[in-house]
């Protein structure tokens, strides 16, 4: 029967009130900024709705809207590029973070059973302390008088301190850093629950470890793969923090674009516009994600 | 006419596996200790024990899973101690049925031909031949969690057999099943086995059904084989209390041997009561302890006395277990020994007029239990 009390409509009303006060709302404002022009006032972008001349004004309002700031974006090569340089660099870190995460997973999920738990705990440990200070940290460590380059003059390895500071390759180790366990903990948990008797079976019809591990192990942690592959995507795309701090001049990246847009330049509409192509390349990621999701739970 | 099939009985008989003194242990544990047996070429081979007695462990060792701490395993006289289980001509069906879950019937089952590199067409082939013995070619695009229990039974047996094993091992394959269609697929199995030749092991728990497959049965007990026997002989003729407590119903009486001539002997069980007549071949030497081991089915109960019988005992029935087909009185004499005492119910078992706490006689003939001497 489709009847529900008066508590249960209040009860699914209330996400629902949350996504539209939280999310819809602050989203139509954004939207709403991105179709404006830039001005010299408080805040600084025109139209503005005034609703003292009634009608009138509101026509008036929705006719001074405009794409102009997307085609501005289109025409300028920089944000192009800082779109697809953020999904490059998204997608190379996710990759890193895939082949050290899934090692990681694997050695985890292989260790004594009673050990398991501890390791878990070390992995999901350094969220203990903020992001934002353990990115910091990076900064003592990667910088060219730092530890990494103490440590390798000291044994020998190098003879000159290496730049590794201010480069994309500090941003790519920032990333694959702070994602990391966004990686491990999926794997793990598909990889937790395989029955180890498979392996033996693959064993026993004639495989090599080797073939057993990619004819068995690595498509039944697939989903694993999947979701770990995503929660470091999506975020990594956007990422601002990492780029900002560890990343030179030359690391471009939509999130820190974004950053100067806005507070730099002060071009709410043409940051606004930013935004809005951003949610709208992330979207597409995350559907896709979601109907992993749905899949896995109608098939498991 | 043709022979009966008993190729364990022949010393000539090259043996297909040979175990010489296998020993394994896991730390100071011995899970099987200086074990020898061997198992013939076409035999349905069972291995059947209670739990923690050293089946798996022996099966996992034929399997290539486990190395013998000592001894040898021989196959066609080959030893199989360094090759690894994918090397072996042996597989096995898996407890759990270990299918893949991300691939369909066809391809678990076509998963170790393509390993071994043989050509599609043939795999297709014998896939193709494979699925319809065991009845699974309507199913051979779906995935194991879209089959039944005894379809997903199925599989794993194919998945094995396609392989053309000389050996295949069972670990408990039809624990999973329910009752009815476990005996369905024993006799399943036995056909199978019978059309292809491979020998078969299996290792169970359920003395009923190793009793049903299988040609010969190894009873194992903390590591060791107990008997090794075909079924009859092993219900027949335990050597032990543990055989013939672990096959089986059976009442175990404890006496003292007082007189013993060639053919049989006089067994003091019990006081104010005559000796028990037994009837053996092997006679232990007077003032010895002994048992007899009496099946139910081989005493009799009755209200009255009956003339003639070899050994009869007065007692109260204290327990009937209503079978349907059969009914078992549990009757305990007067010393508090209780014996079993089975009657088929060919007519109504309500017709029998026998009740709790009437006063009964069991009998049994001299040649019905087995005198044993451990």
């Amino acid at each position: 029967m489709n009847t529900r009390t008066p508590g249960q409509r209040l009860l699914i009303a209330l996400p629902y009130l949350w996504l539209l006060v939280l999310f819809l709302a602050p989203f139509l404002i954004v939207l709403k900024i991105s179709l404006s022009d830039l001005a010299v006032s408080r805040p600084p972008y025109t139209p503005q709705i005034d609703l003292s001349e009634g009608w009138a004004g509101l026509k008036d309002f929705f006719a001074n809207l405009d794409f102009e700031n997307y085609i501005f974006l289109a025409e300028d090569s920089l944000y192009i590029n800082a779109y697809l340089s953020s999904l490059k660099i998204a997608a190379v870190s996710t990759f890193i973070t895939l082949l050290i995460g899934y090692a990681i997973a694997y050695a985890l999920a292989r260790a004594p059973r009673r050990w398991r738990p501890t390791l878990v705990m070390l992995v999901i440990l350094p969220f203990w302390t903020s992001f934002l200070i353990r990115v910091y940290a990076w900064i003592g460590i990667l910088k060219t008088e730092g530890l990494l380059n103490q440590a390798l003059l000291s044994i020998g390895l190098i003879a000159e301190p290496l730049q590794i500071m201010n480069t994309t390759t500090a941003v790519y180790i920032g990333i694959v850093y702070s994602y990391l366990p966004f990686m491990i903990l999926p794997i793990y948990a598909t990889l937790e629950k395989m029955d180890e008797s498979l392996l033996e079976a693959a064993a026993d019809l004639g495989s090599s470890r080797f073939a057993a591990f990619f004819l068995v192990t690595l498509p039944l942690s697939l989903p694993g793969i999947i979701a770990g592959c995503f929660l470091v995507f999506i975020p990594a795309i956007g990422e601002f923090v990492i780029p900002d701090l560890l990343g030179g001049s030359d690391t471009l990246m939509i999130g820190k674009t974004l950053w100067v847009e806005f507070f730099n330049n002060r071009d709410w509409p043409l940051a606004s516009a930013v935004a809005t192509l951003l949610l709208l390349l992330l979207i597409v990621p995350i559907v896709l994600f979601q109907r992993q999701q749905m899949k896995q739970e109608i098939g498991g | 006419m043709t022979l009966p099939f008993a190729p364990w009985a022949d010393p000539a008989a090259e043996p297909l596996i040979d175990l010489r003194n296998v020993t394994k242990r896991f730390g100071a544990f011995e899970a099987v200790r200086d074990l020898s047996l061997t198992i013939h070429e076409r035999e349905f081979f069972a291995i059947l024990g209670p739990s923690g007695c050293g089946k798996t462990t022996l099966m996992r060792m034929l399997a290539g899973f486990e190395t013998p701490n000592e001894g040898q395993i021989l196959l066609d006289g080959q030893d199989l101690t360094p090759i690894p289980p994918a090397k072996r001509p042996v597989n096995m069906m898996f407890q759990s049925y270990a299918l893949f879950p991300h691939l369909t019937v066809e391809k678990n089952i076509a998963f170790g031909l393509k390993r071994e590199g043989i050509p599609k067409d043939e795999i297709a082939d014998r896939v193709t031949d494979i699925m319809r013995l065991v009845q699974l070619t309507d199913f051979a695009r779906r995935k194991p969690d879209q089959l039944s229990g005894g379809q997903r039974q199925r599989v794993a047996l194919a998945r094995a057999l396609v392989k053309r094993p000389k050996l295949l091992l069972l670990d408990e394959p039809l624990g999973a099943l329910d009752k009815k269609l476990r005996q369905e697929t024993q006799f399943e199995l036995m056909n199978i086995q019978e059309t292809l030749g491979t020998t078969f092991v299996i290792v169970t728990h359920d003395q009923e059904e190793a009793m049903t497959v299988s040609s010969r049965i190894a009873v194992m007990r903390a590591g060791e084989l107990a008997q090794v026997a075909t079924p009859t002989d092993l219900y027949e003729r335990p050597e032990t209390r543990f055989v013939a407590d672990f096959i089986g119903e059976v009442t175990v009486l404890e006496g003292r041997v007082t007189t013993a001539s060639r053919g049989g002997v006089g067994l003091a069980a019990m006081e104010d009561a005559p000796d028990l007549r037994v009837m053996t071949e092997d006679t232990p030497p007077a003032g010895t302890t002994a048992w007899l081991a009496l099946r139910p089915e081989k005493v009799s109960i009755s209200a009255a006395r009956p003339d003639g019988a070899d050994n009869a005992l007065s007692g109260k029935v204290l327990d009937i277990a209503y079978l349907g087909n059969i009914s078992t009185y549990h009757v305990e004499l007067a010393n508090g020994t209780i014996i079993k005492a089975q009657e088929s119910n060919r007519q109504r078992a309500d017709r029998r007029g026998i009740t709790w706490e009437d006063t009964v006689w069991v009998t049994w003939e001299e040649d019905a239990g087995v005198l044993l001497r451990a």
